[in-house]
């Protein structure tokens, strides 16, 4: 198994993050993994992406040119992406603030109304969560056991408290993302 | 086993020069590099080890604190970016000059000049060829993994001290910003005043007996006669350096085809070998890990049997040069990069081979 991921969006959207979550857990569940940022001039408000692998075995490149899955958080990010879809492979994304939604027929279209769920749940920040419980519903690379330990490990101590609150968070985005056929 | 973690090569080389029983680390921030002080500031090393770990007011106090620290035998190391080590070259000349030990980490950025923030590997000349004034070389290490830039901080200290020579490390934003999983070495002691006395008593300004005279430690030598044999002892030195050559082939063995490339560029090879083979074509990588001493025999052994190389660098043409000299150009050998902090595709690497090499 190898599962080549971009996760995309403005910064401050918690991309790196969820990202570096996703990565952790693929360490708990002893895979090989890669997490390669998009660094640079970059503040809240602009684009960030992130490159996750997991895989079964040792990982080539970091870099890749084409996804099996790509997480996607905003406009920029799906005109950019939308192309380096693996064809059959999949593409997430939230609808909110999507004007030009995603128009390619040999691809798994997904979407996840995240930032209206986290809004429902009354806390913003675990938006990156609800959008990770989705991916996780489509693509079940990492057991939800090794996300709760990847979770400890990436978040500091001091925040462990929110623990539970992320598993909700993971919860829901499992329950609420739909297929767009 | 040691210790697994998911860490950034940046982090990675501030938490491996802590185990490696680093004295002291001198620096100023510059990005893509500021994580490896801002890793040693948040692990209060000092307060642990004894290590020392200071923000200087600029790169030439730091290497030349460097200099100076490496000159009492202790363990010290220094880290910048492109812009920040050219500032440092006239430092790194004197500590190659006068004979001494230190580390210093490249993590290179666009140029020339301020350049860009992203990734490069613009410095190769810079950093295997000199980079300051006279004849001297440093030893440089190419890691392409978060787990050698742990490795490598470790055997550059090492090989600093086999050689008493300056050890680099080259590398760049790909490695210093990624986060792969890392097993961390174990700790070593920082060495005591009496055990440095006991290593390296016959060179460094540490615990003078009354019956041996003064250590000096200088690069200025007015005598051209003594000089000469001052670089005559140097370039025998570097020339033994070869014992130490470290290269990794992979795929290579029914190979028609070969990449060379080091540091984040062979692993962007790696994944364009997928690529190639899965259409066919029988390519393989050869992988320089240390850049200088240069794996130019094993290299010229290798590339005779191929039908091209194609070394693949994110500068316009450096190592390439190297190559050609190894094979002593009875091979066909192209260049293929990106520059200004762009980073290859896989994809982009396949097409070169195929323009550049198959159907040049």
């Amino acid at each position: 198994m190898t599962e080549e991921i971009i996760i995309a969006g403005f910064g401050g959207q918690g991309v790196l993050s969820m990202g570096k979550i996703l990565a952790y857990s693929g360490v708990m569940q002893n895979q090989e993994v890669s997490w390669m940022p998009s660094y640079g001039p970059e503040m809240r408000g602009g684009t960030a992406n992130v490159t996750v692998i997991l895989s079964d075995e040792k990982i080539s490149s970091p870099i890749v040119n084409t996804y099996d899955t790509a997480i996607i958080l905003n406009q920029p990010s799906l005109d950019k992406f939308e192309e380096a879809v693996k064809p059959g492979g999949v593409l997430l994304y939230d609808p909110n603030g999507i004007t030009k939604p995603p128009t390619r027929t040999d691809i798994k279209v997904f979407k996840v109304e995240a930032a209206e769920e986290a809004a429902a749940m009354g806390n913003m920040k675990i938006f990156n969560m609800i959008v990770l419980g989705a991916y996780l519903k489509i693509k079940p690379v990492v057991k939800m056991e090794n996300v709760m330990k990847g979770l400890e490990k990436s978040i500091p101590a001091r925040h462990h408290h929110l623990l539970p609150l992320n598993e909700k968070a993971i919860n829901k985005g499992l329950e609420v993302v739909k297929e767009v056929k | 086993m040691g210790e697994l973690r998911l860490m950034k090569g940046n982090e990675v080389i501030a938490e491996a020069a802590i185990r490696a029983g680093a004295d002291g680390y001198f620096g100023y921030p510059i990005t893509p590099q500021s994580e490896i002080m801002e890793t040693l500031m948040v692990r209060k090393p000092w307060e642990e080890t004894g290590m020392v770990v200071l923000q200087a007011e600029s790169e030439v106090a730091s290497i030349n604190m460097v200099y100076g620290g490496a000159g009492c035998g202790k363990k010290v190391m220094t880290s910048s970016s492109s812009p920040g080590v050219s500032l440092m070259m006239e430092g790194i000349s004197y500590i190659a000059g006068a004979e001494l030990p230190c580390l210093i980490v490249n993590i290179v950025r666009g140029g020339p000049g301020l350049g860009t923030i992203q990734p490069s590997q613009a410095d190769y000349f810079q950093s295997v060829k000199g980079g300051g004034h006279g004849d001297y070389r440093l030893i440089v290490l190419a890691p392409n993994s978060v787990q050698e830039m742990n490795d490598h901080v470790g055997l550059g200290f090492d090989l600093a001290f086999k050689y008493r020579n300056p050890a680099l490390i080259l590398s760049d934003g790909v490695i210093g910003q990624m986060m792969e999983k890392v097993e961390l070495s174990d700790y070593k002691p920082r060495l005591t005043e009496e055990e440095i006395i006991e290593k390296y008593g016959d060179w460094a300004h540490i615990g003078k007996p009354a019956n041996r005279s003064q250590n000096v430690v200088t690069s200025l030598e007015l005598q051209s006669e003594i000089m000469e044999k001052r670089n005559q002892h140097l370039i025998e030195k570097y020339a033994s350096m070869q014992e130490d050559v470290m290269y990794e082939e992979i795929m290579t063995e029914d190979a028609e085809y070969l990449f060379v490339a080091f540091g984040s560029s062979s692993r962007i090879c790696q994944k364009a070998i997928e690529l190639a083979r899965a259409e066919g074509i029988k390519v393989g990588l050869f992988r320089p890990i240390t850049l200088f001493p240069f794996a130019t025999n094993q290299l010229k052994e290798l590339g005779q049997k191929m039908k091209g190389i194609l070394t693949v660098e994110m500068n316009a043409g450096q190592m390439v040069e190297d190559v050609k000299l190894a094979v002593e150009c009875k091979v066909p050998v192209e260049w293929f990069g990106r520059f200004g902090g762009i980073i290859p595709s896989p994809q982009e690497i396949v097409d070169a081979l195929k323009h550049k090499i198959i159907g040049g």
